[in-house]
Protein backbone atom coordinates (compact mmCIF):
# COMPACT_ATOMS: atom_id res chain seq x y z
CA UNK A 1 0.00 0.00 0.00
CA UNK A 2 2.28 2.60 -1.06
CA UNK A 3 -0.83 5.57 -0.77
CA UNK A 4 -1.39 4.62 2.58
CA UNK A 5 -1.38 8.34 3.42
CA UNK A 6 -5.16 8.26 4.59
CA UNK A 7 -5.87 6.74 7.99
CA UNK A 8 -8.70 6.80 10.41
CA UNK A 9 -7.83 9.08 13.53
CA UNK A 10 -7.51 6.47 16.70
CA UNK A 11 -10.38 6.37 19.26
CA UNK A 12 -9.26 8.05 22.42
CA UNK A 13 -11.22 8.34 25.73
CA UNK A 14 -10.54 9.36 29.01
CA UNK A 15 -12.23 9.41 32.99
CA UNK A 16 -10.49 10.29 36.10
CA UNK A 17 -10.81 7.96 38.97
CA UNK A 18 -10.42 8.43 42.36
CA UNK A 19 -8.26 5.44 43.35
CA UNK A 20 -4.58 5.20 43.95
CA UNK A 21 -2.27 4.37 40.83
CA UNK A 22 -1.67 0.51 42.05
CA UNK A 23 -5.26 0.24 42.88
CA UNK A 24 -6.78 1.63 39.10
CA UNK A 25 -4.35 -0.72 36.94
CA UNK A 26 -5.33 -3.57 39.30
CA UNK A 27 -8.85 -3.11 38.84
CA UNK A 28 -8.62 -2.70 35.26
CA UNK A 29 -6.72 -6.13 34.79
CA UNK A 30 -6.83 -8.54 37.27
CA UNK A 31 -10.44 -6.97 38.31
CA UNK A 32 -11.23 -6.74 34.66
CA UNK A 33 -13.99 -8.77 34.81
CA UNK A 34 -15.48 -7.26 37.92
CA UNK A 35 -16.16 -4.19 35.74
CA UNK A 36 -16.27 -5.35 31.95
CA UNK A 37 -19.82 -4.73 30.45
CA UNK A 38 -21.72 -7.79 30.36
CA UNK A 39 -23.25 -6.75 27.50
CA UNK A 40 -19.77 -6.01 25.45
CA UNK A 41 -19.73 -9.92 24.83
CA UNK A 42 -18.10 -11.55 21.73
CA UNK A 43 -18.56 -15.44 22.13
CA UNK A 44 -21.63 -17.22 21.06
CA UNK A 45 -22.74 -18.12 24.48
CA UNK A 46 -23.98 -15.25 27.40
CA UNK A 47 -21.27 -14.16 28.83
CA UNK A 48 -20.26 -15.52 32.46
CA UNK A 49 -16.67 -13.78 32.46
CA UNK A 50 -14.48 -11.48 30.98
CA UNK A 51 -10.71 -11.75 31.48
CA UNK A 52 -6.91 -11.23 30.77
CA UNK A 53 -3.78 -13.13 31.68
CA UNK A 54 -1.53 -10.85 33.96
CA UNK A 55 1.56 -10.80 31.40
CA UNK A 56 2.56 -9.79 27.90
CA UNK A 57 1.81 -12.51 25.51
CA UNK A 58 -1.12 -12.93 27.82
CA UNK A 59 -4.45 -14.32 26.36
CA UNK A 60 -7.99 -12.04 26.57
CA UNK A 61 -11.10 -13.17 26.13
CA UNK A 62 -13.99 -14.86 27.68
CA UNK A 63 -16.02 -17.56 29.18
CA UNK A 64 -18.99 -17.77 28.17
CA UNK A 65 -22.60 -19.42 30.36
CA UNK A 66 -21.55 -22.52 28.67
CA UNK A 67 -18.13 -22.93 29.79
CA UNK A 68 -17.06 -22.13 26.46
CA UNK A 69 -14.02 -19.37 25.51
CA UNK A 70 -13.84 -17.24 23.16
CA UNK A 71 -11.00 -15.21 22.46
CA UNK A 72 -10.70 -11.43 21.45
CA UNK A 73 -6.75 -10.73 21.53
CA UNK A 74 -3.87 -10.61 23.61
CA UNK A 75 -1.77 -8.54 26.18
CA UNK A 76 1.05 -7.14 23.82
CA UNK A 77 2.48 -4.91 26.75
CA UNK A 78 2.89 -5.36 30.34
CA UNK A 79 4.07 -1.81 32.30
CA UNK A 80 1.94 -1.88 35.67
CA UNK A 81 0.95 0.28 37.39
CA UNK A 82 1.23 2.81 34.00
CA UNK A 83 0.41 1.15 30.76
CA UNK A 84 -1.07 -1.39 29.16
CA UNK A 85 -1.46 -2.50 25.44
CA UNK A 86 -4.16 -4.69 24.42
CA UNK A 87 -4.49 -6.63 20.99
CA UNK A 88 -7.99 -6.39 19.52
CA UNK A 89 -8.73 -8.89 17.20
CA UNK A 90 -12.37 -8.94 16.82
CA UNK A 91 -14.11 -8.12 13.74
CA UNK A 92 -17.12 -5.78 12.77
CA UNK A 93 -19.18 -8.83 13.18
CA UNK A 94 -17.92 -10.10 16.72
CA UNK A 95 -15.85 -12.83 15.64
CA UNK A 96 -11.87 -13.42 16.67
CA UNK A 97 -10.06 -13.13 13.74
CA UNK A 98 -6.70 -13.35 14.49
CA UNK A 99 -5.43 -11.87 11.20
CA UNK A 100 -7.18 -8.18 12.57
CA UNK A 101 -4.55 -6.27 14.92
CA UNK A 102 -6.23 -3.42 16.35
CA UNK A 103 -4.60 -1.72 19.34
CA UNK A 104 -5.71 -0.59 22.30
CA UNK A 105 -3.00 1.58 24.55
CA UNK A 106 -4.26 2.17 28.10
CA UNK A 107 -2.27 4.89 30.39
CA UNK A 108 -2.45 5.35 34.02
CA UNK A 109 -1.45 8.74 35.14
CA UNK A 110 -1.59 10.35 38.74
CA UNK A 111 -3.66 13.49 38.75
CA UNK A 112 -4.91 15.28 41.58
CA UNK A 113 -5.53 12.81 44.64
CA UNK A 114 -6.65 10.30 41.76
CA UNK A 115 -5.83 8.60 38.28
CA UNK A 116 -5.80 9.76 35.02
CA UNK A 117 -7.05 6.74 32.70
CA UNK A 118 -6.48 7.66 29.09
CA UNK A 119 -7.67 4.94 26.50
CA UNK A 120 -6.50 4.98 22.73
CA UNK A 121 -7.88 2.29 20.39
CA UNK A 122 -5.36 2.64 16.90
CA UNK A 123 -4.79 0.80 14.15
CA UNK A 124 -8.46 1.29 13.06
CA UNK A 125 -7.09 0.73 9.13
CA UNK A 126 -6.73 -2.85 10.28
CA UNK A 127 -10.17 -3.19 9.33
CA UNK A 128 -10.79 -1.68 5.96
CA UNK A 129 -7.57 -3.80 5.24
CA UNK A 130 -8.72 -7.21 6.44
CA UNK A 131 -11.81 -6.72 4.77
CA UNK A 132 -10.03 -6.08 1.37
CA UNK A 133 -8.04 -9.43 1.66
CA UNK A 134 -11.24 -10.96 2.11
CA UNK A 135 -12.49 -9.44 -0.85
CA UNK A 136 -9.54 -10.80 -2.76
CA UNK A 137 -10.10 -13.47 -2.13
CA UNK A 138 -13.54 -13.99 -2.94
CA UNK A 139 -13.02 -12.87 -6.04
CA UNK A 140 -17.28 -11.02 -6.56
CA UNK A 141 -17.77 -10.11 -10.05
CA UNK A 142 -19.50 -7.93 -8.28
CA UNK A 143 -16.95 -6.00 -7.53
CA UNK A 144 -16.65 -3.47 -4.34
CA UNK A 145 -20.46 -2.44 -4.28
CA UNK A 146 -21.46 -5.97 -4.73
CA UNK A 147 -19.22 -6.89 -1.60
CA UNK A 148 -20.40 -3.97 0.31
CA UNK A 149 -23.78 -4.87 0.34
CA UNK A 150 -23.66 -8.33 1.22
CA UNK A 151 -20.98 -7.02 3.88
CA UNK A 152 -23.89 -4.63 5.45
CA UNK A 153 -26.54 -7.54 5.00
CA UNK A 154 -24.78 -9.82 7.08
CA UNK A 155 -23.60 -7.16 9.68
CA UNK A 156 -27.15 -6.32 10.12
CA UNK A 157 -28.23 -9.92 11.18
CA UNK B 1 -21.08 -1.34 13.45
CA UNK B 2 -22.21 -1.08 9.41
CA UNK B 3 -21.61 1.96 8.85
CA UNK B 4 -17.82 2.09 10.35
CA UNK B 5 -17.09 -1.08 8.57
CA UNK B 6 -18.32 -0.01 5.23
CA UNK B 7 -16.06 3.39 5.49
CA UNK B 8 -12.66 1.55 6.39
CA UNK B 9 -13.50 -0.74 3.73
CA UNK B 10 -14.05 1.63 1.16
CA UNK B 11 -10.64 3.44 1.88
CA UNK B 12 -8.64 0.38 2.13
CA UNK B 13 -8.50 0.13 -1.65
CA UNK B 14 -5.49 2.60 -2.51
CA UNK B 15 -6.60 4.41 -5.55
CA UNK B 16 -10.26 4.96 -3.91
CA UNK B 17 -8.04 6.29 -1.30
CA UNK B 18 -6.50 9.06 -4.10
CA UNK B 19 -9.92 10.12 -5.07
CA UNK B 20 -10.80 10.50 -1.61
CA UNK B 21 -7.58 12.21 -1.09
CA UNK B 22 -8.19 14.48 -4.08
CA UNK B 23 -11.55 15.40 -2.76
CA UNK B 24 -10.15 16.35 0.72
CA UNK B 25 -8.37 19.19 -1.06
CA UNK B 26 -11.77 20.16 -2.64
CA UNK B 27 -15.06 19.40 -4.35
CA UNK B 28 -14.34 18.18 -7.93
CA UNK B 29 -16.06 16.68 -10.86
CA UNK B 30 -15.40 13.22 -12.22
CA UNK B 31 -13.20 14.67 -15.07
CA UNK B 32 -11.55 16.69 -12.69
CA UNK B 33 -10.96 13.59 -10.91
CA UNK B 34 -9.71 11.88 -13.38
CA UNK B 35 -7.36 14.25 -14.93
CA UNK B 36 -4.00 13.13 -12.95
CA UNK B 37 -5.25 9.61 -12.21
CA UNK B 38 -4.12 6.51 -13.94
CA UNK B 39 -7.45 5.28 -14.31
CA UNK B 40 -10.49 5.64 -16.66
CA UNK B 41 -12.88 7.88 -16.47
CA UNK B 42 -15.34 5.28 -15.53
CA UNK B 43 -13.58 3.52 -13.16
CA UNK B 44 -13.39 6.85 -10.74
CA UNK B 45 -17.31 6.84 -11.09
CA UNK B 46 -17.42 3.44 -9.92
CA UNK B 47 -14.74 4.15 -6.92
CA UNK B 48 -17.46 7.40 -6.21
CA UNK B 49 -20.13 5.12 -6.38
CA UNK B 50 -18.67 3.36 -3.49
CA UNK B 51 -17.50 5.99 -1.39
CA UNK B 52 -21.46 7.88 -1.42
CA UNK B 53 -22.50 3.94 -0.32
CA UNK B 54 -19.88 4.24 2.59
CA UNK B 55 -21.06 7.67 3.25
CA UNK B 56 -18.05 9.31 2.98
CA UNK B 57 -18.98 11.48 -0.33
CA UNK B 58 -21.69 13.45 -0.98
CA UNK B 59 -22.39 14.94 -4.50
CA UNK B 60 -24.62 17.83 -6.08
CA UNK B 61 -25.85 19.11 -9.15
CA UNK B 62 -23.59 22.41 -10.15
CA UNK B 63 -25.08 23.69 -13.75
CA UNK B 64 -24.92 20.95 -16.04
CA UNK B 65 -22.30 18.72 -14.35
CA UNK B 66 -22.27 16.90 -11.04
CA UNK B 67 -19.84 17.74 -8.20
CA UNK B 68 -18.76 15.24 -5.70
CA UNK B 69 -17.55 16.90 -2.17
CA UNK B 70 -16.49 14.60 1.07
CA UNK B 71 -19.35 13.97 3.69
CA UNK B 72 -18.54 15.18 6.79
CA UNK B 73 -21.24 13.26 8.66
CA UNK B 74 -19.45 10.12 6.94
CA UNK B 75 -16.25 10.54 8.53
CA UNK B 76 -17.78 11.35 11.89
CA UNK B 77 -20.29 7.78 12.13
CA UNK B 78 -16.65 6.00 11.11
CA UNK B 79 -15.34 6.51 14.62
CA UNK B 80 -18.66 7.13 16.62
CA UNK B 81 -19.74 3.77 17.25
CA UNK B 82 -16.31 2.38 18.64
CA UNK B 83 -16.20 5.89 20.61
CA UNK B 84 -19.87 4.53 22.48
CA UNK B 85 -18.40 1.53 22.83
CA UNK B 86 -15.05 2.64 25.12
CA UNK B 87 -16.93 5.21 26.47
CA UNK B 88 -19.42 2.73 28.06
CA UNK B 89 -16.80 0.32 29.54
CA UNK B 90 -14.71 3.17 31.21
CA UNK B 91 -17.59 4.52 32.96
CA UNK B 92 -18.17 1.22 34.16
CA UNK B 93 -14.53 0.55 34.92
CA UNK B 94 -14.94 3.94 37.23
CA UNK B 95 -17.82 2.97 39.15
CA UNK B 96 -16.10 -0.44 40.29
CA UNK B 97 -12.50 1.54 40.93
CA UNK B 98 -14.42 3.89 43.22
CA UNK B 99 -16.41 1.04 45.13
CA UNK B 100 -15.27 1.14 48.76
CA UNK B 101 -11.93 -0.13 48.73
CA UNK B 102 -10.92 -3.32 50.08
Amino acid sequence: MTASTIRPAPVRRSIVVKASLERAFEVFTAGFDRWWPKTHSVGAASQKRALMELKAGGRWYEVGEDGSQTQWGEVMVWEPPHRLVLVWSVDADWNYDPGLHTEVEVRFTPEGDGVRVDLEHRNLEAYGERAEQVRAKIDNPNGWGGLLRMFAAEAEL
Amino acid sequence: MTNVTSALAAIADPTRRQVFERLAAGPRSVGELARGLPVSRPAVSQHLKVLKEAGLVADRAEGTRRVYEIDPHGLGALRAWLDQFWGDALAAFKAEVEKDPE
